[in-house]
């Protein structure tokens, strides 16, 4: 359902992603791991055709992102990692707007966006205007104004920042549901516990590149690592794991 | 903890705006060679053009035996006064967003900064912002000034000298007044009130410059003796006013005039505000500063649902909620829709000038004053819709802003997106033009062929000036700000405002000759038709015009497709 090819993003001389090649099917929950700065969030913007790839394609559904952008992204349900909305739109307009990019109005909007509110308890902040949002609050409504077109494949960057676990909780029944439905999630975070619990797939990208990818088990093959946990081998693969000394940075 | 805490020195608390500042420009240096060109040629026209017409006018008053240094240095005093009113409403708005909403604010305000050096930072930061365009026009006037008059080497640091403490003093007085404001309401609020106070303190000030009226200085008739018009051109027009002080510190250099007293009263003037400034920011600063944080809005008061959208419901949904969406956020800002009410009064005062015109009163109007009211009436209705057109439509894209994300990432076709916010701000802004048009040529009496002009013009010139407007806030976009009212005034509002004037006046160069030469033959009784000269130049003018419209939308378009967020 997705598929990136030799997907690359260069600013200057610094390469921010370099030459991905992934292929994410149907009816799966794909994780990007990586640390701060390793072109995860510059990965999902691409997909999101929000930047444009200095080489390389994404495809949603056969439909390349960048030369028929409304056929791919009509496809598509794109979450950033910043919930940056209108201040002075209700969280109903918003969505109400949101829904219209795609096309969509009418009655089964009207009772779609109400759903969603009520989901994530948001109903009763449908008339206020989101600048009196908190930082959760606009997260659930970016993640509301996703799911109100109904796309097949949804694309999340760091999902949790910001929710409470209730929140957090009800985001991942909904992203697996959606799965097994037959959509296609691909998911960027830092929670090792949310990546191993949810998805069914993983690639640790470091440095702009896929350093590994495949099932936890495959993940666990690839590196030599039988015994390890996600996060250990998250931090083997991208070097965290060496000793510190911590001290000098503690001294008062 | 150990040892004493050192400050952080005011350099170094500036560091990420003027680092933040030399990396726009050598952004723009590497920018491409087109728009650099467009800047440059804008730019130096714009320029040459102002100090050709201070230049001109300031010989011809020095000239004028008796009372020639006395009405340059009243000119000077009217213009520095105008600059004043224009810097206290700047430094008003500015002072909000640099001590109240910047988003650097957290950081310095957690950071241990003492509260003097912390006011002399975002002070800088201020008056950098609020008086920079300011003292860009005020630069080819002084060099009109100090040419003329034979300045000599030392006049430019002496004109540094007067404008410094000049820039400083309103600078002062906006922060002092906004902190006292901020403790009253909330920030968010006072944002929006602001608007609506400045809007007052504008419509105050420019009513007061109409009862000055500058123009009956040009006509010494009109007094009863040269006695009376003397005492005017003496008297200051505000003995109190550092306008005032700075204009006379001037004109004393240029007339070698040793009078200490300007200098004096400038410079001690700005220090004492200075700490007096600081004094009520270490006062009240940071109760306003926590009182910024609690001002958010909750409930709609204007939902904007129903009549318009049904008016609407032929437009497919995507065009019409984005038009509600803008619409909505446009009436929602208090900031925005309350610029409407200045509007309003800036076309009441001048239609009242147009009313009020000495043309009708009875004597034979000489030929060559109609045309030239005429076409001054249409120069300035241009420049009323240019400057509109930079208020309400240069902004569109750069509100848009953080939001991006979501148009981008959705079906929406870039060009539909450009198209709306074309429409969106062209609509109203052509019923504006040709209410305006219609309304002065026919308080001016116009001819129906003068009638004609002014709509054949005015017409694809609001097409122009709002693609204009639009594409150039596409290429100069502000996406960070914290304040719509500063986008205007950003460098790329001021690129526009030449942009556009400049299209402006070779319009007006291209129509005044065959214009001329139908209303002499209409004059003189002779039968006038549609000459080949007068459809060479509609057709010359159609051109610029439609070189204007399509040529920035289609720079604008390229530009945001290939713009990232």
């Amino acid at each position: 359902m997705i598929q990136l090819a030799g997907l690359t993003k260069r600013y200057g001389q610094f390469v921010a992603v370099d030459n991905i090649d992934l292929r994410v099917p149907r009816g799966e929950l794909f994780g990007l791991l990586g640390p701060n700065g390793a072109g995860k969030t510059t990965t999902m913007r691409m997909i999101a055709g929000i930047l444009r790839p200095t080489d390389g394609t994404v495809t949603i559904g056969g439909i390349d992102v960048h030369r028929h952008p409304a056929g791919a992204k009509a496809r598509l349900g794109f979450i950033p990692d910043r919930p940056f909305v209108y201040d002075k739109l209700t969280g109903g307009e918003f969505l109400r707007f949101a829904a219209a990019l795609y096309g969509q109005q009418g009655p089964a909007v009207e009772r779609r966006i109400d759903e969603l509110l009520e989901q994530f308890d948001l109903a009763g902040w449908k008339h206020e205007l989101t600048e009196s949002y908190s930082h959760g609050m606009r997260q659930k409504l970016i993640i509301s104004g996703a799911l109100v077109h109904r796309p097949e494949v949804i694309v999340v960057d760091e999902p949790m920042v910001g929710l409470d676990p209730k929140s957090a909780r009800l985001l991942k029944d909904l992203l697996r549901q959606f799965v097994s439905r037959g959509g296609t999630v691909l998911l960027s975070t830092h929670t090792m516990e949310v990546a191993e619990a949810m998805c069914d797939r993983i690639a640790i990208v470091h440095r702009g590149r896929i350093a590994a990818h495949g099932t936890m088990p495959e993940l666990r093959q690839q590196t030599a690592s039988e015994q390890m946990g996600l996060e250990d081998l998250f931090l083997k693969l991208t070097g965290g794991l060496e000793e510190r000394a911590l001290d000098s940075l503690l001294e008062s | 903890m150990t040892g004493t805490l050192r400050q952080p020195s005011l350099v170094t608390v500036l560091t990420p705006k003027w680092r933040g500042a030399l990396v726009r420009l050598r952004q723009e240096r590497s920018g491409s060679r087109a728009k650099l060109l467009l800047l440059l040629v804008a730019g130096t026209s714009f320029w040459a053009a102002i100090f050709g017409i201070a230049f001109r006018v300031l010989r011809y008053i020095r000239d004028v035996p008796e009372i020639g240094n006395l009405l340059a240095a009243k000119v000077l005093g009217v213009i520095l006064l105008a600059f004043l009113s224009i810097l206290l409403l700047s430094n008003i708005i500015t002072a909000l967003s640099t001590f109240f909403l910047a988003r650097d604010l957290d950081l310095l305000v957690a950071a241990p900064i003492g509260c003097f050096r912390f006011y002399l930072a975002k002070l800088s930061e201020t008056v950098v912002h609020s008086s920079w365009m300011v003292a860009l026009l005020a630069l080819p006037i002084l060099t009109a000034y100090g040419i003329v008059y034979r300045g000599g080497a030392l006049f430019p640091l002496l004109a540094v000298a007067a404008f410094v403490p000049f820039l400083v003093l309103p600078a002062v007085v906006g922060t002092v007044f906004t902190v006292l404001l901020v403790n009253v309401f909330p920030a968010r609020r006072t944002r929006e009130l602001l608007g609506l106070v400045a809007l007052g303190g504008v419509a105050i000030l420019v009513v007061l410059f109409r009862l000055i009226r500058p123009e009956e200085l040009a006509r010494p008739e009109g007094f009863r003796n040269f006695v009376d018009y003397l005492a005017v051109l003496r008297t200051p027009t505000g003995p109190w006013l550092p306008s005032e002080w700075t204009a006379a510190m001037i004109m004393n250099w240029l007339l070698h005039i040793a009078d200490p007293w300007p200098p004096t009263r400038l410079w001690t003037g700005a220090g004492l505000a200075l700490v007096a400034g600081a004094w009520v920011h270490r006062e009240l600063f940071l109760d306003g500063f926590s009182k910024a944080q609690e001002g958010a809005e909750r409930r709609v008061r204007r939902p904007l649902r129903g009549p318009l959208e049904r008016l609407l419901r032929w437009l497919p949904p995507q065009k019409r909620e984005f038009i509600l969406k803008d619409l909505r956020l446009f009436f929602r800002d208090n900031t925005q829709w309350s610029q409407l009410i200045l509007l309003g009064v800036l076309l009441m005062i001048y239609i009242f000038n147009i009313k009020t015109l000495p043309i009708h009163s009875g004597e034979r109007i000489p030929f060559g004053l109609v045309t030239i009211i005429a076409f001054l009436n249409l120069g300035l209705s241009g420049f009323v819709l240019a400057a509109v057109a930079a208020r309400f439509i240069f902004p569109s894209i750069s509100l848009e802003g953080r939001q991006m994300w979501l148009l981008r990432s959705s079906p929406l076709d870039l060009n539909a997106l450009l198209w709306s916010k074309y429409w969106i701000g062209t609509g109203p802004l052509l019923i504006l033009a040709l209410a305006i048009t219609i309304l002065t040529n026919w308080l001016l009496h116009v001819s129906p062929f003068m009638m004609a002009v002014g709509l054949g013009t005015v017409v694809p010139f609001t097409l122009a000036v709002g693609a204009m407007a639009l594409s150039f806030g596409v290429l100069y976009p502000q996406f960070s700000t914290e304040n719509a009212a500063q986008i205007p005034t950003s460098f790329g509002g001021i690129v526009y405002m030449m942009s556009s004037l400049s299209v402006l006046a070779i319009i007006i160069m291209i129509e005044a000759i065959p214009v001329t030469q139908q209303l002499q033959a209409w004059r003189q009784g002779e039968t006038v038709g549609l000459t080949l000269d007068l459809m060479v130049v509609a057709a010359a003018v159609l051109v610029i015009c439609a070189v204007a419209t399509i040529l920035p939308l289609r720079l604008a378009a390229k530009r945001l497709e290939q713009m990232e967020w």
